[in-house]
């Protein structure tokens, strides 16, 4: 009901234009929470359009449905025409979509460099060598990243990261461009640098159509079209003066809070600050010459500043100007290199204890529980400040109806929207009512309403509780709340005053033009370059277009590939271990894993003492298998040391075995073996049948003076392949054929689960990839990387423990190869089962360990399995490769020998990527 | 202050993140009831179904009687091939000993006349080889002397060797194997679960969040020990309980109390190392990796796969450093051999000593590790 006069409102807006996104009934969402409930709506080509609203997932949810990123539930989305349900359609209008998640940088690879990570979406794009340098030349001019197209992407600043994401997301010049708060937690200065880009790019292509969502009104403002969503509804839409004449409000800010639901029923006044006199107080913060190095980078450099109690003193400055760093260094995160700080008199220091009960500190990220609820969270904080257990209860009382949180309170935090997760960490942060609160950018990405209620609260603790706020802020209409200011840039402080004074002292109008007039008297990169973006050749573009298009294509794939590569070489700690590691493992387990069983310690109860049964015995300390051990005095002993396991063989002559055995009497000697092993068990008791055999035969000679026939025929026995049955011969083999399972399948799992933890999938969910080209193009440094560690092991076994490759080298590399294809692909199946890397990981150990140990005939031989175990045995890659290792290394066998296993193995590979391409989501749920 | 309540309170919440995580859970599960079963049963350490391939010459009632004496469980039926298919059969594994009857073998034998067999045997087997050769021996000398002597007595030697296996009479491999995959997974899980969760908290930057809190870098490492810990020790109880003794029907030779304090006190060394290893790697993948790096030589140096009497001498002394190997120790020798306290205790006092070396160190440069 209450929608219906906007939808006229629309039609009359938009009429004649073409649609650029319509959207008709989309409902969304999570469990039972609903994102976007019967949402319509028709974006005209060629315009910018808004979307404010408060914090939840409705915003972030749409976009990531318009731009293909997520599946969609219910309801019908065309982009430029396209169906986005449509596998075949959205495969279409992906190359003309650009998508900017919300997150500083969340899209970029932040050890690969600004060109890096420019060139791998170019490549994605199917463009070519020469197109791409041009392309990625143009853009880094016009946007002034020029001069760090070698830095990692890491390494930039916040507001940098954002024209880097900008950048990647023009490279294919799309005809839409959505991009999801791109400006939050960016500095005013970068703010403005943006937006300037923005409009440069719609003049030099006016047919673009640009999405954007921003918890900026003074952004909005600017927007052709605004559409406010509440609670997953749209609320008003129109350009941002009918918002305001609807609302009768003078500025947009306003007209914001005015449309939230609860705003109907009692205005909320103005944020006001009460005058602070600060002559009066004592200094509780105080800063002198505190200075932090970073190797050869300055963090903060000599900054000083004092702060007295109940003061309310903002930091304000670009991302990376050393704010954060001196504030953790205040509470003692970080040992300042130089200079000293003090809290409440005291030096900050690690161990103060009682200093940090007087402490409330809130880091930028949400740094609470998100497994635990609200009330789980709140009680933790208020015991670990050990606060009596009725006080912790009045407490949690009073803050959860002070913020808000009451209807929260059993939520697990995670599924708690960002506004509600800041009221909650400054919840946390209070629940010991500190006297000194630290506040590293607590209002980033929260939407207005809820920045101004935050303050709110901020300004009662000081004015009325005498609390003494620090806090860092994007936001200038916060960073006028505070009594007195920093601007900071570079690590240093560059003037110190009252936001008023701050102003006159530059003559400025504004706060943001005073900040801006401080920067610029340090800093040339203030007013960007003149460079105007133009669309390259057409010619060009459409035999690109025309290749990106395809299913699978070989550009993205080794694209994909390329991109994995770098990243894994800017890791040293995995490739070293990469490479290193299986090289020390092999050495470990060259010289660590035998079947030869020598050296058993064993005792000896001879009751007898006779020269009979002292014959028999040293037979057994003469063998290079056994060692004596000191013989017990009884029985009982014998147990007891068996039991211990200081002996694995007992042995017992009885009394009169030298009489008996003289008359004929047949006498019984006892040997009592360990089973717990029962290889080892086996082994043992085959060498004593030997022994007793070979003392039979000596004492038939000396009798008889000839070799009695135990047997009515021979057998010849011949140990085939390894006369010398030395198990170094099989083993050196096999660890090459477990090393090559363990460690690629790991690597590729994460390589994968990281992508989804960090963000960087989404590139995969919006870009023509396809599953194909991701998945084999993830996989493939993975294979390069196990096949050279394949040469390696071969070279070990072959140099170091001295075992000859007598086969086919190239017979037995074509099977590594199948061999590490197959096993990669096992961690990219796990992949797609799990979300976190720790899962990951442990999904990964615990699905090949026992398997490879123990199903594939590494230990047992796999015909000897039974049921499951012979199944999975049966058809796991490590058995065949284990034989064709063996048969290349010990038996000797040649090229057409070795492919039957390559065969085998090769069976494993539907078996695993079948299901790997079938569970793999094109599009997050 | 009051670092034992702190201890707790961490712990609890340590508790909960475990619970929250479904899919490891599933996994911890997994790897202590399933893994463990389908392992046990499974594998087997001696002669099983074993493949044996023959080449009869001699056709005659002798060598069908040999042929027919191999039989389940150690070994498959046998199968008859021809000379000419030993090489290729044996290069590709099919059978892991072939057996050649000469023509001429019974008549041979009823002449007196000692003929030849010849026992082909796959050597790359390497425990099967040796034992499988002896069994067959066994077999093939029963059959001749049955057929000699038309009787089952036994040949008349001057002396008998009576043997025994002791704790495990039958050498049993599913006891083994049971108990050296619950070894194993412990090890695993205790060093995997508690290294990630300190990584995650690291990650999401509540590990930062709570060093501002009146809480020491020793109270949030203990607090990770103590409830990763008590998880795998739980689940491991109920293993032992249900997988291994009731399900596997292996009898438990000592006492379960003190395996269970023994298996503590590793838990303690496990989750101190993964403590250690949180603190030094910095992402899951590098976290991962070591683990891997650890947790193989670990496992395969214990002692619990191969003998520890096989590995040359400079490493049976440098195993003695390995908590795994004094675990292996003393799960066996209470669990089979029924040894008490006054046997394993140098091997608790090892483990225990181990363990607290780790955590020392790792609360020493925690803040270092984690700030920086």
């Amino acid at each position: 009901m209450a929608s219906h006069p906007e939808k006229e409102t629309t039609t009359n807006i938009l009429q004649g234009l073409e649609p650029a996104v319509e959207i008709a009934s989309l409902f969304h969402q999570y469990g039972k929470i609903e994102a976007l409930a019967d949402i319509s709506i028709r974006l005209p080509k060629g315009k910018i359009v808004g979307i404010i609203g408060p914090d939840g997932v409705g915003k972030s949810t749409l976009f990531a449905l318009i731009a293909g990123a997520k599946k969609i539930q219910t309801g019908v989305i065309f982009v430029l025409g396209q169906d986005m349900a449509d596998a075949g359609q959205r495969r279409e209008v992906l190359p003309k979509i650009a998508f900017m998640p919300q997150g500083l940088g969340k899209n970029l690879y932040s050890e690969l460099s600004v060109f890096e990570n420019l060139d791998f979406f170019g490549r994605l794009f199917g463009q070519a060598k020469a197109e791409r340098r041009a392309r990625i030349d143009l853009l880094v001019n016009s946007t002034g990243l020029a001069p760090f197209v070698d830095r990692p992407a890491g390494k930039l600043s916040g507001g940098m990261k954002q024209k880097l994401g900008l950048c990647c997301a023009l490279i294919h010049d799309p005809d839409l461009l959505i991009l999801d708060e791109p400006t939050t937690g960016v500095d005013p200065l970068s703010r403005r640098q943006f937006w300037a880009l923005i409009d440069r790019l719609r003049k030099s292509r006016p047919e673009m159509s640009v999405l954007v969502s921003t918890a900026y009104m003074d952004e909005a403002e600017a927007f052709d079209h605004l559409i406010a969503i509440v609670d997953g509804s749209i609320l008003a839409q129109g350009s941002s003066d009918e918002i305001k004449a609807s609302t009768h409000s003078e500025t947009l800010e306003q007209a914001y809070t005015a449309l939230l639901p609860d705003s109907t029923e009692e205005q909320q006044p103005d944020v006001r600050v009460p005058p602070f006199d600060h002559k009066q107080r004592e200094i509780v913060i105080k800063a002198e010459g505190l200075t932090k190095k970073f190797g050869n980078f300055t963090a903060v450099d000599s900054v000083d500043f004092e702060i007295r109690r109940g003061e309310i003193f903002g930091f304000l400055g670009p991302n990376g100007c050393g704010k954060t760093t001196t504030m953790r260094m205040l509470t003692a995160l970080l040992e300042p290199t130089e200079g000293k700080s003090w809290l409440l008199g005291a030096p900050a220091k690690a161990g103060a204890i009682e200093m940090r009960k007087r402490v409330g500190f809130m880091s930028q990220a949400f740094s609470l529980y998100t497994e635990l609820t609200v009330r789980q969270n709140l009680v933790l904080h208020g015991r670990l400040f050990n606060l009596f257990e009725d006080q912790i209860h009045q407490r949690i009382q009073t803050l959860v109806d002070q913020f808000g949180l009451s209807e929260y309170q059993n939520e697990n935090a995670e599924k708690l929207p960002l506004g509600v997760r800041q009221r909650l960490s400054l919840a946390v942060a209070i629940i010991h009512e500190p006297e000194i609160l630290i506040l590293d950018e607590p209002t980033s990405g929260v939407d207005p309403a809820a920045r101004d209620d935050f303050w709110r609260q901020l300004i009662d603790l000081s004015r009325n509780s005498n609390v003494t706020i620090f806090v860092s802020t994007h936001f200038m209409n916060e960073a006028e709340r505070c009594d007195r200011l920093s601007f900071m840039d570079a690590g240093k402080v560059l003037a110190t005053d009252s936001p008023e004074a701050l102003k006159s002292l530059v003559g400025a109008q504004t706060l943001e033009d005073a900040f801006i007039a401080f920067l610029s008297k340090t800093r040339s990169d203030v007013e960007i370059g003149d460079v105007s973006f133009q669309k390259s050749t057409d010619g060009e573009t459409s035999a690109a277009v025309a290749s990106i298009r395809n299913f699978v294509s070989l550009k993205r794939l080794l694209a994909v590939a390329h991109r994995e590569s770098l990243e894994l070489l800017r890791d040293p700690i995995r490739t070293t271990v990469a490479f290193l590691g299986t090289a020390i493992l092999m050495i470990i387990f060259g010289y660590g894993i035998t079947f030869d069983v020598e050296n058993l310690r064993y005792a000896a109860l001879d009751h007898d003492q006779s020269p009979e049964s002292r014959t028999y015995l040293e037979g057994f300390s003469g063998s290079r298998y056994f060692t004596e051990q000191p013989s017990p005095r009884s029985a009982a002993e014998l147990d007891e040391d068996l039991k211990s396991g200081d002996i694995a063989l007992a042995l017992e002559i009885p009394p009169g075995f030298g009489k008996a055995l003289i008359a004929g009497t047949k006498p019984e000697i006892s040997a009592h073996v360990d089973g717990a092993m029962p290889v080892r068990a086996n082994t043992i008791l085959g060498y004593v049948q030997a022994e007793h055999i070979s003392y039979l035969q000596d004492m038939a000679r000396r009798l008889h003076g000839e070799s009695p026939s135990l047997m009515a025929a021979d057998i010849g026995e011949r140990y085939r392949y390894n006369q010398a049955f030395k198990s170094i011969y099989a083993i050196a083999p096999a660890i090459i054929a477990i090393l090559l399972i363990f460690i690629p399948a790991i690597l590729m799992t994460v390589g994968v689960v990281r992508e989804r933890e960090l963000g960087t999938i989404t590139n995969f969910y919006v870009t023509p990839t396809s599953k194909i080209d991701f998945l084999f193009g993830k996989q493939l440094p993975y294979i390069g990387i196990s096949m050279i560690n394949f040469v390696i092991l071969v070279l070990l076994a072959i140099f170091l423990f001295k075992v000859p490759l007598k086969g086919d080298f190239f017979g037995l590399t074509l099977c590594a190869l199948t061999y590490v294809t197959a096993t990669t692909g096992i961690g990219l199946f796990v992949s797609t089962l799990t979300r976190s890397q720790l899962a990951a990981i442990i999904g990964t150990a615990v699905l090949t360990m026992t398997p490879t140990l123990h199903f594939s005939g590494l230990i047992s031989p796999v015909s000897s399995l039974e049921g499951t175990s012979r199944m999975i045995g049966d058809i796991w890659p490590t058995t065949y490769f284990l034989k064709s290792s063996v048969g290349a290394f010990t038996k000797g066998l040649g090229f057409a020998e070795l492919m039957p296993f390559l065969g085998a193995i090769a069976v494993f590979l539907p078996v695993v990527m079948l299901p790997t391409y079938l569970l793999m989501q094109k599009q997050d749920r | 202050m009051h670092p034992l309540k702190n201890i707790l309170l961490l712990g609890i919440k340590e508790l909960r993140s475990v619970m929250h995580d479904r899919v490891l859970v599933l996994f911890v599960i997994y790897a202590f009831t399933l893994a463990i079963y389908s392992g046990a049963t499974g594998i087997s350490g001696d002669v099983h179904n074993a493949s044996v391939g023959i080449v009869d010459e001699d056709q005659s009632i002798l060598s069908d009687r040999i042929i027919n004496a191999f039989q389940p469980p150690e070994f498959d039926d046998p199968v008859q091939i021809s000379a000419r298919e030993i090489d290729r059969a044996m290069d590709d594994a099919t059978y892991g000993f072939v057996l050649v009857i000469p023509s001429g073998f019974e008549a041979d034998i009823l002449a007196g006349r000692k003929p030849e067999m010849q026992l082909n045997i796959d050597a790359t087997l390497v425990i099967q080889a040796r034992t499988g050769a002896s069994y067959i021996q066994n077999i093939i000398s029963d059959e001749l002397n049955r057929f000699e002597t038309g009787s089952d007595e036994e040949q008349s030697l001057p002396m008998r060797l009576k043997t025994r296996f002791a704790f495990n009479p039958n050498a049993n491999s599913v006891w083994f194997t049971g108990m050296t995959l619950l070894i194993e997974m412990i090890t695993i899980l205790s060093l995997a679960l508690t290294g990630a969760a300190l990584i995650r908290e690291r990650e999401h930057g509540t590990i930062e969040h709570l060093l501002v809190l009146p809480v020491t870098p020793f109270e949030i490492a203990l607090a990770k020990v103590w409830a990763n810990g008590l998880v795998i020790w739980i689940v491991s109880f109920l293993s032992l309980l249900l997988v291994i003794r009731y399900i596997l029907n292996i009898p438990i030779a000592g006492s379960i109390g003190l395996f269970m304090t023994g298996t503590a006190l590793y838990l303690f060394f496990g989750c101190a190392l993964g403590v250690f290893l949180g603190t030094i790697a910095r992402t899951m993948p590098q976290f991962a990796l070591m683990t891997i790096l650890i947790v193989l030589p670990m496992n395969l140096l214990s002692g619990a796969l191969t003998p520890i009497e096989s590995q040359p001498d400079w490493l049976q002394v440098a195993t003695l450093a390995l908590p795994t190997r004094h675990f292996v120790e003393f799960s066996q020798a209470i669990l089979f051999r029924g040894a008490g306290l006054d046997i394993v205790w140098p091997n608790f006092l090892a483990v225990f000593v181990i363990g607290i070396a780790f955590l020392s160190y790792s609360i020493a440069r925690f803040r270092k590790a984690i700030a920086a």
